[in-house]
């Protein structure tokens, strides 16, 4: 090739090749300048558009759902924020070893076994297969420094800010304040939660189920920097719309009152409800139900010791007795066979009928509790003795027309009430009509007979109803004919504390009552409980305030004690107030429903009854 | 006439009156705008990493910046203890810089450690040392020593094999570690050496079409008969670019975002609100996709002028490949100047999206100490042969 190898070569071949390299070096260059120059001064403006695109997520924030207030405005339930360790299952290591190490670690710092770990995850991607697993709530802000620094070492496991329910301590208003949860997949698909997305929170019962759409609030968008792997970088947050806190709920719940029913039923310590409202209104100041729970439990994981008492225990705790009870009333009944009787003339209040200690029907014997026998009576003296064979005799007057059941329809016996937390069930009724389809359907050995009129007609037998339902027939007596739809919020308001809306639900019908028959029921329910021979005498003649109440006596079949019922109205004879206490196995209504009604009475006129204390002492002193 | 020839001064002047600072470094007659041009790329390259770094390493935001200066020294010192070697001492050692060269890239396969799946370095105390890298500057000097050495040595078509295959077996070692880009540098190494010795036009149409035949072996043929030669991710790598917006988050994803944050840098860039590259948009923004970086931060500005600083340094060393005293010089300048314009192109097309991704650094300006002192000491011998080339010729003339 070349002559001398470590000379130069002939020039003129050399000089072809570095030209031939020269301008291939031009020709690369002049590719690479010109593409430059597309990219950058053509086509830049493009490109900046698609890399401040390219930069920013969006994330929803999520609203704080609004405060529930009683009647005075003090806070019930508001919001705590909670760090909870997550899981997203997808971004575990694939290797079983690793994903087994990497949870083991974990559950060493969560204080959990492996097995427990495992077990959480099982049960809850029976729930939702997919959404991130919550480890554990509440954890320390050491934890979370630690996962942070250690973040290559615990791939797909994070720490969340979340909102957790905060409950005033104790036990106040379990039983209607609801709970909140993740929204389910059916509840995706109800209009009610329209515009909602997987992993909102909704209310899930009571209170916080039926005012959802107030406290819930309207998320929030942030739009932040991030990189590419989708972080949010410091200082990066571009634009956002800020959460729209749920609105607050505004209880017509007395505090007081609340707590007095809630310490009455307790003191008792046998399951029981309560419930007091304003006759007028409908609005309840006070519902409660025993045995009962603290509401914040369920914001913390449980033990299966918890559960199961929780969930499976016989004395059913999650039970809200008040309003969903089944119960026979016993003689707090008897007002609806005396108006049904009064009003379709079945009596008049001076008809006298009499009591020889029984009444014998068809061969069976009904007879007066203890045996006892009270000879010719009224109505109002029949009320006030509780006299049963007075009332058996209008059931067994009344019989095979539908007079009672019409007049027990007519006050809401077993109907839906309207009130603002969800109820499971309405009662029953018993009527002719019912248990004859039944014996149609040899589901029952017998047809309607007067028996069955002369248990209702004094609240036993197959009767099945809850003191809410006896708390709206009484109010009626009280108001003089308004069925009210009872009820628990109040106002709807805004973090400002404006009103937003007030509930005030319309009467849901009235009822023609005889102011006349009104008068004569109440006089015989108000010497009932302060008349001499009263059958609440003992309980409520030192009580200042006139008022007019009713005992009950429930039987509740072979074994069991009588279940002890009390309904009140005060003051008489214009009453405001209605109370209806229940205590299962709890004896006559005298024995322990009475007493807890006036409780609760007490502590609903507390300012009277403090006055009227002072008054007397001034009295006293003077003298 | 190109090169006008000029009288030699036939004695030396052993005994100059006035001994300048470089004389006496021996470091007269350096070619300066070269080292400045390798110099000016080091600098951007620091300032670049020292801005567009700051929170790629956790708690150390000087991380890259540091080191890089680091190497950015070393390889000047080294730049300048190479352009004191007479580079002809290399010819008589290229025996042991072949085997040398392809012992240490062997043995990455038995002491390397391996990153993403393949091997390629050795981890030392300070750096990760990486033979290949060095090995582009060794295949030069070895092989443009067989090429003088053997010039005569049997026909012209068994000499043109003798030398691919001698470029090709590290190549092919640096291929299997898995490599791709290194490899395809050294392949291209061997060619231009080739060039400069004079092979035939017509072996290189031969080769061109072989090359070709490869290509489409490799890519179409082999996969479709199922013996895939390259690894999956290579051949999307190298196929992707090709369609860059059809896959925007898979294979083609790095590339779409390295052109997105260069086109958006406009004419004089984004400076610190760069959010393709600052954001990890962008991979590997510290080597591979550092122009882009450059791009976005500097924009048409600041690419051009480090495109202009390698138009320099290859006009220089191609200036040098003229002045050469004999032919192992214009070998090895020729060789270090293509391969070094290869990278560039390769690595600059990879940005600009116009070439497939192959993991080719862009020289001195990509963070890595391996490459930076292996081009550094290439720019250091093309020195060494720009002043033994005024020893020799004392003057010289213009291009």
């Amino acid at each position: 090739m070349y002559l001398r190898p470590d000379q130069r070569p002939p020039r003129n071949r050399l000089a072809l090749r570095i030209a031939v390299a020269g301008g291939l070096a031009v020709a690369l260059f002049g590719v690479l300048s010109f593409r430059l120059w597309n990219l950058q001064i053509l086509d830049g403006k493009k490109y900046l558009a698609e890399a401040k695109n390219n930069r920013t997520r969006e994330f929803k924030v999520i609203a704080p759902r609004g405060d529930i207030l009683d009647r005075e405005g003090d806070v019930v339930v508001d919001n705590r924020t909670s760090l909870a360790l997550q899981l997203n299952m997808q971004k575990l290591p694939q290797d079983p070893a690793a994903e087994r190490a990497e949870l083991a670690r974990l559950g060493a710092l969560a204080h959990m076994s492996l097995r427990k770990v495992r077990k959480a995850i099982r049960e809850q991607e029976e729930v939702a297969l997919g959404a991130p697993v919550t480890l554990r709530r509440d954890v320390g802000h050491y934890l979370v420094y630690y996962l942070e620094e250690n973040q290559r070492r615990f791939p797909g496991v994070s720490v969340q800010r979340v909102f957790v329910r905060h409950y005033r301590e104790g036990t106040f208003g379990a039983h209607f304040l609801g709970s909140v949860g993740e929204i389910s997949e059916e509840e995706l698909k109800m209009p009610r939660y329209r515009r909602l997305e997987p992993g909102d929170e909704v209310g899930k019962a009571g209170l916080e189920y039926t005012y959802d759409r107030y406290l819930r609030g309207n998320p929030g968008l942030t739009r932040i920097q991030v990189n590419a792997l989708g972080q949010p970088t410091p200082g990066g947050q571009l634009l956002a719309t800020p959460p729209t806190p749920g609105d607050n709920l505004k209880l017509t719940i007395d505090p007081a009152v609340q707590t007095a029913g809630e310490a009455a039923l307790a003191g008792k310590g046998l399951p029981g409800g309560f419930i007091t409202m304003n006759v007028h209104s409908g609005q309840i100041l006070g519902l409660g139900s025993f045995p009962t729970f603290e509401p914040s439990v369920f914001t913390h994981p449980m033990t299966q010791k918890q559960v199961d008492y929780y969930f499976r225990d016989e004395s059913a705790p999650l039970t809200d007795r008040a309003t969903e009870g089944l119960y026979p009333t016993g003689s707090t009944f008897k007002i609806i066979t005396a108006l049904a009787a009064l009003e379709n003339k079945v009596i008049t209040p001076s008809t006298p009928i009499n009591d020889p200690g029984q009444l014998i029907v068809g061969g069976e014997h009904f007879h007066n509790a203890e045996g006892a026998a009270y000879g010719t009576l009224t109505l109002v003296p029949a009320l006030e003795v509780s006299d049963d064979v007075f009332f058996y005799t209008l059931g067994l007057d009344m019989w095979d027309t539908n007079d009672l059941q019409e007049w027990a329809h007519k006050l809401g016996i077993g109907r839906p009430t309207g009130i603002d937390v969800p109820v499971g069930t309405d009662g029953l009724l018993p009527t002719k009509h019912w248990r004859d389809q039944l014996f149609k359907e040899e589901e029952t050995d017998r047809p309607w007979s007067a028996g069955d009129n002369i248990q209702l007609a004094t609240g036993q037998g197959d009767l099945q109803t809850n003191p809410l339902q006896m708390a709206v027939a009484y109010a009626a007596l009280g108001n003089g004919g308004k069925i009210v739809t009872p009820h628990l919020g109040m106002e709807v308001q805004d973090a400002a504390g404006r009103v937003l809306r007030e509930i005030d639900p319309p009467a849901r019908r009235r009822i023609h009552i005889d102011p006349g028959w009104r008068a004569t029921i109440l006089e015989g329910l108000h010497l009932a409980a302060q008349g001499p021979s009263g059958t609440s005498h003992v309980v409520f003649d030192s009580f200042p305030i006139p008022v007019a109440g009713k005992t009950g006596t429930a039987e509740r079949g072979l074994g069991h004690a009588d279940q002890s019922w009390y309904a009140i109205l005060a003051p008489y004879p214009n009453p405001r107030i209605v109370t209806v206490v229940t205590i299962e196995e709890g004896g006559f209504g005298a024995e322990s429903a009475a007493p807890a009604a006036r409780e609760i009475l007490e502590a609903v006129f507390h300012d009277q009854l403090a006055a009227a204390a002072s008054e007397s002492e001034g009295e006293v002193g003077s003298g | 006439m190109m090169y006008a020839t000029r009288t030699r001064n036939a004695r030396p002047e052993p005994f100059a009156v006035h001994v300048g600072i470089a004389e006496r470094l021996g470091l007269a007659h350096m070619d300066w705008p070269l080292a400045l041009s390798a110099v000016g790329l080091v600098a951007f390259s620091i300032l670049t990493l020292g801005q567009a770094t700051l929170h790629d390493v956790p708690g150390d935001p000087h991380y890259y910046v540091d080191r890089q200066a680091i190497y950015g020294a070393l390889g000047l010192v080294g730049m300048l203890l190479a352009t004191r070697i007479d580079y002809s001492r290399f010819r008589e050692l290229r025996v042991g810089i072949y085997t040398f060269l392809c012992v240490s890239i062997g043995l990455v396969f038995v002491f390397g450690f391996a990153a993403r799946g393949s091997r390629r370095a050795f981890e030392l105390p300070f750096f990760s040392f990486q033979p290949s890298e060095l090995g582009k500057l060794l295949l030069v000097l070895a092989l443009a020593g067989f090429v003088i050495d053997g010039a005569r040595r049997g026909s012209a078509v068994q000499r043109t094999v003798r030398y691919l295959c001698l470029g090709l077996a590290p190549a092919a070692l640096v291929f299997l570690q898995p490599d791709l880009g290194t490899s395809l540098v050294f392949v291209v190494a061997t060619l231009a050496v080739m060039y400069f010795g004079g092979v035939r036009w017509t072996h290189f149409a031969v080769i061109g079409g072989a090359l070709a035949a490869i290509i489409a072996l490799v890519l179409v043929v082999a996969p479709a008969m199922g013996f895939p030669i390259l690894h999956g991710y290579q051949e999307q790598r190298l196929t992707s670019f090709l369609h860059p917006s059809e896959d925007a988050r898979g294979a083609g994803y790095q590339q779409h975002q390295g052109v997105t944050a260069v086109g958006a840098g406009g004419l004089t860039g984004r400076g610190d609100r760069a959010t393709q590259t600052r954001l990890d948009f962008v991979p590997e923004r510290s080597t591979d996709f550092i122009f882009a970086v450059i791009g976005e931060r500097y924009g048409f500005v600041g690419a051009a002028l480090v495109l202009s600083l390698y138009a320099l340094l290859f006009w220089r060393a191609l200036r040098i490949v003229t002045l050469s005293k004999n032919s192992y010089g214009i070998l090895v300048a020729g060789g270090i100047a293509v391969s070094v314009l290869f990278q560039v192109f390769v690595n600059v097309g990879m940005n600009l999206g116009i070439m497939p991704i192959t993991g080719i650094p862009l020289p001195l300006v990509s963070y890595g100490g391996s490459s930076v002192l292996a081009t550094f000491l290439a720019v250091g011998v093309l020195q060494s042969i720009n002043i033994q080339a005024h020893h020799s010729q004392r003057g010289r003339f213009a291009w």
